[in-house]
Parts: structure tokens; C-alpha cells; sequence
């Protein structure tokens, strides 16, 4: 069954007399449990596809079909339901709230919850998404007391926080280290293989591969649409774990023999 | 959205802009505060006057010489010499609703006792002149009305001059000199504070008023006449009264105009009245001026946070906020921070006015009025300006609310 359907999606934005069109005419199927990466140069119009994909932002022409239904005609109240329960969507800036911890941001979207959750349920449930994106011990730290890459976790935690049917991760990777990446990948991975619809941007090529379809766009476009057996993120971390530690050893190693050879001494 | 959840989202985005909060806390503070200070300090000036004008006496008549305005009041100025220990005497004795009368003459004069001297103004009175103002004696005795006939060399003093002349010691018996002239202290007033100009009431001599105007002040026209009426319900005929009696007596044409002026105790408050309305008005402007400032500085700071309150708006709708969360949640913030302003204002006023109030020797009062529009004023402008961006923020699509700068 198809979970999205894009069907001749433009978008222009207007900036004074200026118009851009990001995005041209884009038709897009993503079936239930897809794993897609949407990859692209910057300036692509990446992000704003992945916007009116969250119903965050409309489009200027074309239908956007989810779970078969028009976004189009779905009222204010309806979409604010759909992003709370069946969207994930991790930003490229991330959008913490300031000076609010790390748990706080997370356990944001389950206050907006029609179903009722008691305050130990929606703590719970923040510090297991947390857990889970590997900051259980940063529970209570605020958005300045984290890393670039710490912080586009608390943004994936919040994500997935809601157990969303889709989630739309725009560069989820951007700002991590190639190990955290791979981890994250795994996650997604992982949530993907219990049945989760993921969309991803990201303009790393290695990280693309892990998905099982990459579209790709440009100037507004779907220039490229391509299948294949992805691979898994789980054995590359298990390789690379193998490898770090070798080259640790390594640079260990020279680090003793430096310290071994005797300073020379300078006579005056 | 959970019902709990609202206080709970209010509060901590209060706490979590702990500089906001406290400035615009601090603004309803001020405008609120300021505007129970002055009023409430406005109305206990207005009710000392009232108390003040009651201290006059009950059913007090003044007869002044020459015409004035009503409002023209100025106590013992009198301008002309149409008024005479004569007219006293007939006012009480031909008219049955007077029961008293007192010619009054008043003249700065040092008194003198042993090496100490002090300048008080010293009163030629009548001897029931203290019944008509309702003046209680202390200590001693007031002069008598066969001390008043043979123009007796007595005094009855204020508490101040017992304290300069006498540094506290009994001054009953003892004599004090005025340009020569021995008088023996009889009585001591009880004390009755400031006047309504601020000076110190307590400060005078009385003496006979025959003693007073040939041989003390050198007058011979009283400068006022104190008149008290048998009671309430007579004042009007008793002022008719001494019109005619007056009129008779200074041989007036009836073509003449008044050569006097007859208030009542009544009027004297109306114009005293007025006066402390228009002081409370005058305050109240300034503290609406205080009031308008603290809204200024609240506008001030809600407007900085605008962006910040757009993307915040932006972020909650984006992760599912329905628009009314969103603004119930800003809507209850500016109430909890204006209810706290306003408790605030409410305490600082009622602390700043006892403080003030009881320097100044006034009641304290406390307009409940005053309270609900400083505080509702204030509350508008901090629930007006921080719910506004938020109110409009939630109408943007989420993206462009994010987006803001
Ligand atoms: N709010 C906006 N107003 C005007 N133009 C915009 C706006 N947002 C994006 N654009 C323009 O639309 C085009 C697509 O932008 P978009 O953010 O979708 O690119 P992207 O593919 O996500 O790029 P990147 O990889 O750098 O994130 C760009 O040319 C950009 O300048
Ligand atoms: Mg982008």
C-alpha cells in the first residue's frame, strides 16, 4: 500500500518581485515500509520537498495524497493530529526549544497527544527515545550543553518519540561523525525492518547506500529513481569497531615509543 | 492536549525566560504600585481634611468682616474693621440658637519665662471658645467669663509652648510675660497636631479676648467672630439671623451690600473638599503616567521576544500543537505573569502608602477601584502584547513561523 503520493508537486517562493521555484513538478510513490533516501545538490529544493511532505508547508500546485487521503482538503486541527501522530520529522536545523533539557524537548510532542498519557508515561517514553539515540546519561542537559551531534539526536529522539508511522529526516546525519552516523543508520535501520516508512535527505553518497531506493533531485526535479539491495549498517559497525580499535592500538603505540626516546639535551 | 499540560508548558516557558519574566513582572509592578500609592494617598489627605474640618467644632458659624468670595478662605485675615466685641456679645445674647460666641483677635508675640522666650501667635478669645471647637482642656482650667469681664491676666497654653517654655516641667501657677505684661498660666490644651497647612495647631496662647485686644494685639476689631449654633437644624435660620442682626447693627441700607461674610462649618469642608479632590486627581494622573510608562516597559519586552515566541509557536505546531494549545498556553502564561505582577503592585502600593501615610500623619486608604483598573490596565497591555505574536505566529503555516527572524 502507498503511504505517500506526490502527483505534479510545485512549490515557488517569493521574495519580493523575485520568484524561485524549488521545486517544478515532482511525482513521488513511497509505499508502506520503504526505506528512501532523497539525495541531491544544495539548493535542490531537498528541504522544501521534505516540508510539504511533513505538512509543514503547502504546495503551490499538485496533490499530495496521505494514506490516501488529500492533504489539500484536511483542516488545520487535522494536520496538527497527522504531524503529532503519524509524522516524525527530524529538521536540518534541529529546532530545540532553548534552555529547555534535552528530556523536556523530547516529551514535547506527547503533550499534544489526544490520547492520554499519564506524566510518568510521557517521562518514560522521552527518556527510552533518548535512551535509544544514545543520550540516556544527557537527559538533563540543555540544547547549549550539547554537541552539534548530540543535539540532531535530541531532534531524532523527539521524532520518534510519537512511535510515528513515516519518518521524514531531513540530513539526519549532517553534523555527526562517520561511527554516530552509522549508528543512527542502524537505528533507522532497525525501526525500518519493524515496519517504519523512512525518508531521508542526505547528500553523502555512502550514507545513501544504506537505503534500499534513492531518488535523486535537481533544480526542482526527480531525475533519478533507482532500487537496489542495501547495505546493512549493523555489519559495517561491527567492522569498523574492529578497525578503530587496531588503529587505535596503533597510534598508541607510537605515541610510547616518542615518549621512550630520551629528550636531547641543548647546551647553551 | 492533556489538560495539566497547559500550566505546566506556561510555567516553564516562563521560567525558562527568567529576564522577561522578571521585567515585565517588574513593569506591572510599577504602574500597578504607583497607582495605589497615590491614590490611596490622595483620598487620606482628602479624608484628614474631612477629620480636620470636623475638628472645627459642631455647628461652628465663622463671621468674617468686610465681603469675600465663598472659597476665599483665609483664617483671621481680616481686611477690614467692620466687626466688634459689640457684635459678639449681641450675637449671643439676641439670638437663642447661638449659644456661643467668641470675638477672635490673633497677634504673634514672644512670651517670656524666666531666661527662655518663644514667638507663638497668642488668641483673644471668649471664655466658651474652646466648647465651640471642641478643644478639651489637659490640664488646669480655661479662663472663666468673670475673668473675661475684668480682663484677667491669664493664659491658656498649647502643648508646644509647654514643651519650648517649660521643657516638659508642670506650668500651671506659673507666669509668662508678653511685652511686659504678666500673665498666669491656668490651663494646658490637649494636643491636636498638624493643621491641614501643616503647621503645628498646638502651638498658641489663648487669653480674654479684653486682654487680648486693647493690651496684647493693640486691635480693636475682632478678626473674626467664632459663633456655634444650638444645632444642625438651626443653621439656617441662625445664619438669617445674624444676616439681619448684623445688617441692623452696621446701620446697612438695604441697597448696602454685606460690610461681613457668614460661612458655615459646611462650606469651609466644601472648599477643603474640593481642594483634596483636585490632589487626588493630580496624583492620579501622575500614577496614570507611572501606570503608562511599566506598560511601555512590558510592550518593551514582550516585542523583543517576538521572534523567539514566532519560531517557539512554529516549533510546537510542527511536532502537533493544535492552534488554541498553542494560544491557551500563551493566553495562561500572560495571566499568570499579570496576576503576579499585579499581587506584586497591589503589595508594593499598600506597603509604599502605609509608609508614606504614616510619615505624613494621614490615614491610609485603599481604593479597590484604583487596584482593579491598575491592575486590568496592565494585564491588557502584558496579555495583549504577549499574546499577540503568539496568536499570530499560530496562524502561519509551521514553516515560515520557524523560519522567522
Ligand atoms: N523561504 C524561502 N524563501 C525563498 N526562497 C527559498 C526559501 N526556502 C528555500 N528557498 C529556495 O528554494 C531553493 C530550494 O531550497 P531548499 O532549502 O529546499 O534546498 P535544499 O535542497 O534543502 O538545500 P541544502 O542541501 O543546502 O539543504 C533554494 O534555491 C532556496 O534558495
Ligand atoms: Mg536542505
Amino acid at each position: 500500500m502507498d503511504v505517500l503520493e506526490l502527483k505534479g508537486i510545485e512549490r515557488t517562493y517569493r521574495t519580493g518581485t523575485v520568484e524561485v521555484k524549488a521545486l517544478r513538478g515532482v511525482d513521488l510513490t513511497v509505499a508502506e515500509a520503504e526505506f528512501l533516501a532523497i539525495m541531491g545538490p544544495s539548493g535542490s529544493g531537498k528541504s522544501t520537498l521534505m516540508n510539504i511532505l511533513g505538512c509543514l508547508d503547502s504546495p503551490t500546485a499538485g496533490q499530495y495524497l496521505l494514506n490516501g487521503r488529500d492533504v489539500a482538503t484536511l483542516k488545520r486541527g487535522q494536520l496538527a493530529q497527522i504531524r503529532n501522530e503519524t509524522l516524525g520529522f527530524v529538521f536540518q536545523a534541529f529546532h530545540l526549544l532553548p534552555r529547555t533539557t534535552a528530556s523536556e524537548n523530547v516529551e514535547l510532542p506527547l503533550l499534544y497527544r489526544d490520547e492520554r498519557l499519564s506524566w510518568k508515561q510521557i517521562r518514560d517514553r522521552a527518556r527510552e527515545a533518548l535512551e535509544v539515540v544514545g543520550l540516556g546519561d544527557r537527559l538533563h542537559h540543555t540544547p547549549t550543553e550539547l554537541s552539534g551531534g548530540q543535539k540532531q539526536r535530541v531532534a531524532i529522539a523527539r521524532a520518534l518519540v510519537t512511535k510515528p508511522r513515516v519518518l521524514l529526516a531531513d540530513e539526519p546525519t549532517g553534523n555527526l561523525d562517520t561511527r554516530t552516523s552509522l549508528e543512527i543508520i542502524e537505528l533507522i535501520q532497525r525501526l525500518n525492518d519493524e515496519g517504519l516508512t523512512i525518508l531521508m535527505v542526505t547528500h553523502e553518497p555512502e550514507i545513501a547506500r544504506f537505503a534500499e531506493r534513492v531518488v535523486i533531485l535537481r533544480d526542482g526535479l526527480l531525475r533519478s529513481d533507482r532500487r537496489r539491495t542495501p547495505l546493512r549498517a549493523a555489519d559495517h559497525l561491527a567492522d569498523w569497531s574492529e578497525e578503530s580499535e587496531d588503529a587505535m592500538d596503533e597510534a598508541l603505540g607510537d605515541r610510547m615509543n616518542t615518549e621512550i626516546t630520551p629528550p636531547v639535551e641543548v647546551g647553551p | 492536549m492533556k489538560i495539566s499540560a497547559v500550566p505546566y508548558v506556561a510555567l516553564k516557558a516562563l521560567r525558562r525566560n527568567t529576564m522577561r519574566t522578571l521585567l515585565t513582572a517588574l513593569g506591572i509592578i510599577i504602574g500597578v504600585g504607583a497607582v495605589i500609592t497615590m491614590v490611596g494617598l490622595g483620598q487620606g489627605a482628602g479624608a484628614e481634611v474631612e477629620e480636620q474640618v470636623n475638628r472645627l467644632g459642631q455647628n461652628v458659624i465663622l463671621v468674617f468682616p468686610g465681603e469675600r468670595q465663598l472659597g476665599g478662605v483665609s483664617i483671621g485675615g481680616g481686611s477690614a474693621n467692620t466687626l466688634t466685641v459689640g457684635d459678639a456679645i449681641a450675637l449671643r445674647e439676641e439670638i437663642p440658637e447661638v449659644v456661643a460666641a467668641s470675638p477672635e483677635v490673633r497677634s504673634q508675640r514672644v512670651l517670656v519665662y524666666g531666661n527662655r522666650n518663644w514667638a507663638t501667635p497668642v488668641y483673644g478669645q471668649s471664655h466658651d471658645y474652646l466648647q465651640i471647637r471642641d478643644w478639651p482642656i489637659e490640664d488646669g482650667r480655661m479662663f472663666t467669663e468673670e475673668e473675661v469681664g475684668r480682663a484677667a491676666l491669664v493664659t491658656v497654653i498649647g502643648q508646644t509652648v509647654v514643651q519650648e517654655l517649660f521643657e516638659g516641667s508642670d506650668p500651671i501657677g506659673e507666669t509668662v510675660r508678653v511685652r511686659g505684661l504678666p500673665l498666669e498660666v491656668i490651663g494646658v490644651l490637649a494636643p491636636k497636631g498638624m493643621s491641614l497647612m501643616g503647621s503645628v495647631q498646638d502651638d498658641l496662647a489663648i487669653v480674654p479676648y479684653t486682654t487680648g485686644f486693647q493690651r496684647i494685639s493693640g486691635r480693636s476689631h475682632a478678626m473674626v467672630i467664632n459663633v456655634q449654633v444650638y444645632n444642625e437644624e438651626s443653621m439656617d435660620i441662625a445664619r438669617a439671623k445674624i444676616t439681619d442682626l448684623l445688617r441692623e447693627r452696621h446701620r446697612l441700607a438695604p441697597n448696602q451690600d454685606n460690610d461681613f461674610t457668614i460661612q458655615t462649618q459646611e462650606e469651609v469642608a466644601q472648599v477643603a473638599t474640593e481642594t483634596s479632590r483636585v490632589m487626588t486627581w493630580l496624583l492620579a494622573s501622575i500614577a496614570s503616567i507611572a501606570l503608562f510608562v511599566g506598560g511601555i516597559g512590558i510592550m518593551n519586552v514582550m516585542l523583543v521576544s517576538v521572534t523567539e515566541r514566532t519560531r517557539e509557536v512554529g516549533l510546537r505546531l510542527a511536532v502537533g500543537a493544535k492552534g488554541p494549545d498553542v494560544l491557551l498556553q500563551f493566553l495562561i502564561e500572560a495571566v499568570i505573569l499579570c496576576l503576579l505582577g499585579g499581587l506584586g503592585g497591589i503589595l508594593v502600593g499598600v506597603v509604599a502608602t502605609e509608609v508614606i501615610a504614616s510619615y505624613a500623619g494621614w490615614p491610609a486608604l485603599f481604593s479597590i477601584e484604583a487596584m482593579v483598573v491598575a491592575v486590568g490596565v496592565s494585564a491588557a497591555v502584558g496579555v495583549f502584547f504577549g499574546f499577540y505574536p503568539a496568536w499570530k505566529a499560530s496562524r502561519l503555516d509551521p514553516i515560515i513561523a520557524l523560519r522567522r527572524e
